[in-house]
């Protein structure tokens, strides 16, 4: 059983001027021990996405789901008690994620007596052997430092240090390299890797870079305005991909494009969210549109495990 | 000394002289004061209500007590007021205002429209409503005046947690499962005690004038400690022939909360703004 199951998840926040629909029809399922990239661009969902999972919805938004669980347990009902004891967060901006005027001892320490029953001295020790997990090159050093003393990096090492300190299994990543310059990203995403792999972690990772999935995925799941339209093991997303807006994203990869050329974009914007959307959300856009795209019900296409939502015929790319 | 004028500017520089030599004369009254025995209240008949002169510079009240040791001890007497006043009302309005703020919902809702309440009526109609109820008393009044002051700070305090509540790092901090009590000690109220503190030295001027006004109406210190207020309601008997029974404590509350005023003006426009703390 996977360790997140998430079929038919919708998100709707109900405004003055009607529902916006930021969540309409997510599935997902993350297998333990792999590392699940979720890409899209803004306003597709992603995020909103995490935070169901965290259970930090806004207030008033409704969801629905025909399964939403994480290791069995419905997330509608356990999201909260899941979440900072076996669902963990990092966040995209590791600087704002810890208190300008709080030593890093100050504020592993909080985590660590929240989740574990450990005298002081052993704390002291646990904290060390967690930044020392993430790579930190001199974690007694680190623990006495204040968090502008921190490059990004390894402010999103001690973020990340954090997360394991509250004994989570699965963590949400919300665009961890995002802040971070290329090479420090490449770090991070390393680390999370050796951290999959060590201590048999679960990564949801979120984010808009395909280089990022190409990097750092097992598996992804391609986004769009709230749908997930393509899903399946990162080789076939990105070689064989099935759905054309996955494809127009890869196509609009700068490193796609010949050294010169102009880069190619994707025509048009996303569906309002508060709209309805009849037949395939991404007609309007799509290049290869036919007549029954923008009407009828996507069927969905697979080959393995490798599944998408498209009017055309598999291998018809 | 030249920082200090550029920063408060000449006006503030003056008022924090003169309220620094006011706190000191109030620690240092029975060194100061030319008669202490006077000052605390021992009469002297035979000298009664003497015109101001070089034996006694303001004069003598009805038992024939120097006016200038009375009003150097009353300095005691209002400078504690204002100091007690603005920290009753930090200690129920800071709670109060950080429960508001931090857990939000209806317990927001049913905080501060219960503090509406009390900012509904006139301040001071408040103060001496509760004064007369409580009877006068130098603990009396302070707690009368408390009640009508806490709700600024509740206020104050909500909207510093407010703003601090969605900072990222106080979500990573709940997402990490860290407490709630946790948070508040650690994230919030060092982060609001500061604004806080900086309003409450600030409001001591202000309070110490209502306090003056209610023992001027009887309702606060009894004699004979010697009080401001009380000393101007004194001399209003002998006014205007016996002028500086009345007017020399009134002078003295006047350039109390003006110095208070000026100096609180001044640290609320000095360059950085006011959100940067105390000088």
């Amino acid at each position: 059983m996977a360790l997140l199951e998430i079929r038919n998840l919708s998100v709707a926040i109900p405004t003055p001027e009607g529902d916006v629909h930021a969540v309409r029809s997510v599935s997902l399922e993350i297998e333990r021990g792999e590392i699940h990239g979720v890409i899209g661009e803004s306003g597709c969902g992603k995020t909103m996405t995490g935070m169901a999972a965290l259970g930090l919805v806004p207030k008033g938004a409704r969801i629905a789901a025909d399964r939403f669980h994480f290791d069995g347990e419905d997330l509608r009902e356990n999201a909260g008690r899941l979440r900072g004891r076996r669902i963990g967060m990092i966040s995209q901006d590791p600087a704002a994620a810890l208190n300008p005027v709080l030593s890093i001892a100050r504020q592993m320490d909080d985590v660590l007596r929240a989740h574990r029953d450990m005298p002081r001295q052993a704390r002291r020790a646990e904290a060390v052997a967690l930044l020392a997990a993430t790579g930190l090159p001199d974690p007694e050093r680190v623990l006495k430092s204040y968090p502008h003393q921190l490059s990004g990096g390894m402010q999103q090492r001690v973020v990340i240090a954090q997360a394991l300190a509250t004994g989570a299994d699965f963590l949400i990543a919300d665009e961890p390299t995002t802040a971070l310059d290329v090479s420090v990203g490449a770090q991070v995403l390393a680390l999370l890797r050796k951290l999959v792999v060590e201590r048999g972690l679960t990564v949801l990772m979120i984010t808009h870079d395909m280089d990022v999935i190409a990097e750092a995925c097992d598996r992804a799941t391609v986004l769009y305005a709230g749908l997930s339209v393509e899903t399946g093991p990162v080789g076939n997303v990105l070689q064989q991909t099935g759905h054309p807006y996955a494809r127009a994203l890869l196509a609009a990869l700068p490193d796609a494009a010949p050294h010169g050329a102009k880069l190619a974009a994707i025509e048009g914007s996303i569906p309002p969210p508060r709209s309805e959307i009849n037949g395939c959300a991404f007609a309007p856009r799509c290049p290869q549109a036919m007549p029954v795209c923008a009407m009828q019900v996507v069927p969905e296409r697979a080959l393995a495990a490798h599944r998408w939502l498209c009017h055309l015929p598999e291998g018809s790319a | 000394m030249n920082r200090l004028v550029q920063r408060l500017g000449w006006p503030g520089t003056i008022a924090l002289g003169v309220v620094l030599v006011i706190v000191l004369v109030a620690v240092f009254a029975p060194w100061v004061a030319p008669y202490p025995q006077q000052g605390v209240g021992a009469p002297n008949v035979a000298a009664k209500l003497s015109s101001p002169s070089a034996q006694y510079w303001l004069g003598t009240d009805h038992l024939g007590r120097d006016m200038l040791s009375r009003i150097i001890y009353g300095t005691r007497v209002s400078l504690t007021n204002g100091v007690l006043i603005v920290t009753f009302s930090l200690l129920i309005g800071l709670p109060v205002g950080l429960a508001a703020g931090y857990f939000g919902g209806w317990i927001d809702e049913a905080l501060m429209r219960g503090t509406d309440i009390f900012l509904a009526f006139p301040a001071l109609l408040l103060a001496v409503l509760m004064a007369a109820a409580l009877g006068p008393g130098f603990l009396n009044s302070i707690i009368a005046v408390s009640v009508t002051w806490w709700p600024w700070y509740a206020r104050l305090a909500r909207s510093e947690v407010l703003v601090l509540r969605g900072q990222p790092y106080v979500e990573a901090a709940r997402l990490a499962g860290v407490s709630h009590a946790r948070i508040i000690a650690r994230h919030i109220l060092p982060a609001t005690a500061r604004p806080l503190t900086v309003q409450a030295a600030l409001d001591v001027g202000p309070a110490l004038l209502t306090a003056a006004a209610l023992s001027f109406l009887g309702l606060g210190v009894l004699p004979p400690t010697a009080d401001w207020g009380q000393m101007v309601d004194a001399g209003r008997k002998f006014f205007p022939a016996r002028w500086w029974y009345s007017a020399m404590p009134g002078l003295a509350i006047f350039i109390v909360a003006l110095a208070f005023s000026v100096l609180g003006d001044a640290l609320r426009d000095r360059k950085g703004g006011a959100s940067r703390g105390a000088a």
